[in-house]
């Protein structure tokens, strides 16, 4: 059987590098195209440098060990009753402490410089675009605009985009892996997300959680153009598209899935009624991922939300605990 | 309402329910045909002996992890082939859904119970475990529960809103069916049991040690199982009532976690985490006492660094209770919170590290020999350091937002499953395997299935994290096959394949050896360390004719040296009546009243949970008031059983 083993492996190794350098370029999350799948993608590899730190060390001691110490081998020591050694028990626990504690400094600064509700630092105003997960499609609105695409989105590249993200039913998360990190959408709550693309491309964009039956489907193009291609655009959809009613609306929350489409003009406010739709029983809406540097006044001044910001504060605030 | 009882019309299920039909019907058949009813009722069905009981266990996990096993062949066959609808969405998701209820709470937890059963009492020295009739009820709550959350694949609806049913999806807004009762009744009833048994380990351990065995000097397998136990006592009492509210959402309408009413589905996705995380810790923690023990033993060496070990052990289940949230960063709960948790997360990589490097120090200058269960123990070291790295990498909140929900996450937490539990638990089973039934497991096969496995998971899984970092999500039934993900998509298929071929090999391997074995006549199969080896293998009923006396950490090696140094053995102590338990029919019947009470309410059929409700009353007053349960076995019988256990050994 070693024989079969012998020819099986390498085989196996070699048509898995094949695999692997023949797909390379698809590795979305490796090759961010903008500020904060940048920062992430640092991240993931210092991280992983600092776990190679020990993995290695580990994979080849465990090989040599294992190989030189088997039991037909009588030419190397042999100590039954070595069982303790104070050096070696500081090195094993202070050796992955040491790692932890840089690994755990890393993870804090960039904790809080990427906290997803964090505008992004520009000296253009950022594009609001509310994003609803439906079953099983998503809805984009843009308040500035005034018009709703679905499944699909387009916005300016080199500009921060403000994403308010919410849900009608289950729980989904909105994921651009070119452009940085999913967050979630839930029901009866806003949540703030920034992105940016710095090149204009075609970015795959999906629902990371799973909600029911087509879930598979909720794949959404993102499309970053230059800022004229997007104004265009805007007023094409504004002078060609049909209008989305509230009827309209609810017929598209039904669930089933959808192909792309734009809409020239939503009703006023329909983001925020569809987060306060699920508030009927209690009065204060939740709305997540406001650090306090964000603030969540400026964050959601612009939302058109007739006096909610205050209940939006206290929500942020209840937020803390639970 | 029958109308929709058996489900109809679907090759897939229809094959699963003929061959339910078939199989049940055979094994009714064969039963009768050799006469083994009553065999069957006295000497399994009612037992109260702790290495049956686990045996018990064991062969039900491993029927588990074949239902589990096709369950995964089935995923992997739709992502390879995703253009073919071999399995339609609904599918698709009932099926990852059980495969993950199944493999963890229906395959981890009664194989890790099993082994508890099977080596505890015995390392400890005891007769039994404390409480043998609650053990027994144990493992026949866990069995019905298995079994009515196995049903619902063809009767009703499988549950199919993913292995911990978030809200507001696993409501009746977001599942209206059946499925999702299954789903609750399923893990309610064999949680009580999982949860009785965690109690019922605690107190064996800390109560029911020979005399001398002090806390410091317990095997570490013993200890693992403390820190899994208390772990468990305070973890699974969260599931319990989370699946209660869960239930009352779903039942009464209450509104725990829905958001009309007042409620909030991210209560449930926090409590269910509560007891996930430290869930997966409860798992794993057994295993590396079994690593422990097979170390020391198959490298001739005492275990290095055993105090080390043992607070390893401790902080590891202290620190699981405070990880929960590692789950949902991209809940938005703001960086203080996120920062938070991403450090306690990192921290329980430490102590998990250090018991790595006590493990190769103890195989360091010692005579390692390959025998099965040491090539797992040795194939699990660099599988789960990497799983356990990963692991790190996901815990880096900022950049868990793109990890999660992608097949990276999938591939980390198979790799410690599979490579750490899955491996850790086979190296068990056949470290015990001639404890439980007096021979070893054919090494040959065995050497086939071990490699088939190996290579198979790395196959399988290596692609994933690749995939992950593709932007693949998990849970997909379907993709563009322009994202390029399909090449890695067949590999991971082809490996998942190779590992059900080791399986097979196993099952092979069990059959071959039951038919061709030699005898193990010593009862020291491995040349062992701790007190299990010190007594005939099988284990008579009473386990030890005369209780150890205890004076060191691997008593039973130390016994063997000084009685090759020809130190004067102590006069044996005259024989005793021994004091056992009774067997019962109770449990069993007990859990066929939760069984139907439990298909009643997930029917909502009050008419039938009723009556099973009282059943379970009945059946516990009839435990409360009969008084006839425990007997001697008397001077002679031990005598006899010990000179026959002697002469075989010769
Ligand atoms: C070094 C130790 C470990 C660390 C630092 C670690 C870290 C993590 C993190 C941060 C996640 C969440 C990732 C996400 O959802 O995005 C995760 C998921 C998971 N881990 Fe680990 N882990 C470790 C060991 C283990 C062990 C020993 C097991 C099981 C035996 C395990 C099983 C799981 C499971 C089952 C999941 C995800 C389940 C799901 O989402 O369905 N992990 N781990
Ligand atoms: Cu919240
Ligand atoms: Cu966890």
């Amino acid at each position: 059987m070693r024989r079969y083993l012998r020819v099986l492996t390498p085989l196996l190794i070699m048509v898995m590098a094949v695999m692997l350098s023949g797909c390379s370029g698809q590795y979305l999350v490796l090759d961010p195209k903008g500020p904060i799948g940048e920062s992430q993608r640092d991240l993931i590899y210092i991280s992983a440098i600092l776990c190679a730190v020990i993995l290695v060390p580990v994979l080849i001691m465990t090989a040599v060990i294992v190989w030189r110490y088997r039991e037909n081998n009588k030419k190397v020591a042999y100590k039954p009753k070595w069982e303790h050694s104070t050096k070696l028990e500081t090195l094993v626990w202070g050796v992955p402490t040491v790692i932890i504690i840089i690994l755990a400094a890393f993870t804090i600064k960039y904790t809080y410089d990427l906290e997803p509700s964090k505008a992004i630092a520009s000296e253009h105003e950022p594009v609001t675009i509310e994003v609803t997960s439906l079953d099983w499609k998503w809805l984009f609105t843009y308040p500035d605009e005034g018009i709703a695409t679905v499944n699909y989105l387009k916005f300016p590249e080199g500009v921060p985009i403000r994403f308010h993200l919410t849900s009608d039913q289950a729980m989904n998360s909105f994921w651009i892996p070119q452009l940085g990190g999913q967050i979630y959408t839930m029901s009866g709550m806003a949540m703030t997300l920034y992105l940016q693309a710095d090149e204009a491309g075609e970015y795959y964009g999906s629902g990371a959680n799973f909600t029911g039956e087509d879930f598979s489907k909720m794949t959404f193009k993102a499309d970053a153009v230059s800022n004229e291609d997007y104004n265009a655009w805007v007023q094409q959809v504004k002078s060609s598209s049909p209008e989305l009613t509230m009827d309209g609306y609810h017929k598209l929350a039904e669930k089933g899935t959808s192909d792309e489409q734009s809409f020239s003009s939503f009703p006023k406010g329909l983001f925020q009624q569809i987060v306060m739709q699920y508030m009927n029983g209690s009065d204060m809406p939740m709305h997540h991922g406001n650090s306090e540097s964000a603030g969540s006044d400026k964050d959601m001044g612009d939302m058109d939300m007739d006096g909610m910001d205050k209940d939006m504060d206290m929500g942020s605030s209840e937020h803390a605990n639970h | 309402m029958f109308g929709t009882f058996f489900i109809t019309g679907d090759p897939l299920i229809l094959g699963a329910q003929v061959s339910i039909g078939l199989v049940s019907l055979a094994a009714i058949f064969i039963v009768t045909y050799f006469k083994k009813w009553k065999w069957l009722w006295t000497e399994w069905i009612t037992t109260v002996d702790h290495k049956k009981i686990g045996i018990m266990y064991i062969l039900a996990a491993i029927l588990m992890l074949f239902r589990g096993g096709v369950d995964a062949l089935l995923i992997r066959t739709q992502l390879a082939l995703p253009h073919l609808e071999f399995l339609h969405a609904g599918h698709y998701n009932a099926i990852f859904t059980t495969h993950g209820v199944i493999m963890i709470l229906f395959m981890a937890m009664p194989f890790m119970f099993g082994l508890f059963n099977i080596a505890v009492p015995l390392q400890i020295g005891a007769r039994d475990v404390a409480y043998p009739y609650l053990n027994s009820l144990s493992f026949w709550l866990f069995f019905i529960g298995a079994m009515l959350f196995n049903i619902s694949f063809v009767i009703g609806g499988s549950p199919d809103a993913g292995w911990l049913a978030y809200p507001p999806l696993s409501e009746l807004s977001g599942s209206p069916g059946i499925g999702q009762n299954f789903y609750i009744w399923g893990i309610q009833i064999s949680g009580i049991g999982s949860l009785a048994s965690g109690i019922n380990f605690v107190a064996t351990i800390l109560k029911m040690r020979a005399p001398g065995m002090k806390l410091m000097r317990m095997p570490m397998f013993t200890w693992s199982v403390l820190a899994s136990s208390l772990t468990i006592m305070f973890a699974f009492p969260i599931l319990t009532v989370t699946m209660a509210m869960l239930f009352l959402d779903r039942f009464l309408g209450a509104h725990f976690f829905t958001l009309d009413g007042g409620g909030n589905p991210m209560m449930y996705v926090n409590l269910i985490w509560m007891w996930g995380h430290p869930e997966v810790y409860i798992v794993i923690l057994p295993a590396f006492g079994i690593f422990s023990d097979i170390v020391s033993t198959f490298a001739k060496k005492k275990l290095f660094g055993y105090k080390s070990m043992v607070f390893a052990l401790m902080s590891i289940s202290i620190l699981s209770f405070f990880t929960w949230l590692h789950h949902f960063f991209t809940m938005g709960s703001g960086a203080d919170v996120n920062a938070f948790f991403a450090i306690t997360t990192m921290v329980i990589a430490i102590p998990t590290g250090v018991k790595v490097f006590n493990w190769l120090f103890t195989l360091y200058k010692g005579r390692i020999n390959f025998s099965q269960p040491m090539l797992w123990t040795i194939a699990f070291i660099p599988c789960f350091v990497i799983g356990g790295m990963t692991g790190v990498m996901l815990a880096v909140a900022p950049a868990d937002f793109q990890f999660h929900n992608s097949y990276f996450l999938i591939a980390h937490f198979h790799q410690v499953l599979i490579g750490g539990v899955v491996f850790g638990y086979f190296a068990g089973m056949y470290y015990w395997w001639p404890k439980m039934f007096g021979f070893k497991l054919d090494e040959k096969i065995g050497k086939w299935a071990f490699w088939f496995w190996n290579i198979g998971f790395y196959v399988c899984f290596m692609p994933q994290y690749a995939l992950g970092l593709m932007g693949m999500t998990r849970r997909f039934n379907n993709y563009d096959t322009d994202l390029g993900w399909l090449p890695l998509n067949i590999v991971s298929t082809v490996g998942a394949f190779i590992m059900g071929l080791g399986f097979l090999f196993q099952i092979w391997q069990i059959v071959y050896s039951l038919r061709n074995h030699k005898k193990e006549k010593t009862g020291d199969a491995w040349d062992g360390r701790s007190l299990e080896w010190s007594i005939p293998s099988p284990a008579p009923m009473y386990n030890f004719a005369r209780l150890p006396q205890v004076s060191s950490q691997d008593e039973w090696w130390e016994e063997k040296e000084r009685r090759a140094a020809g130190v004067p053995v102590e006069p044996a102590q005259p024989l005793e009546p021994i004091h056992m338990p009774k067997n019962s029919g109770i449990p069993f019947i007990a859990s066929i009243f939760w069984f139907i009470f439990g298909f009643g309410l997930v029917w909502d059929w009050l008419w039938m949970a009723i009556p099973g409700f009282i059943g379970i009353v009945v059946t516990l007053f009839a435990r409360s008031f009969s008084f006839d349960t425990d007997y001697y076995i008397p001077v002679d019988e031990v005598r006899r059983s010990e000179e026959a256990a002697l002469k075989g050994a010769k």
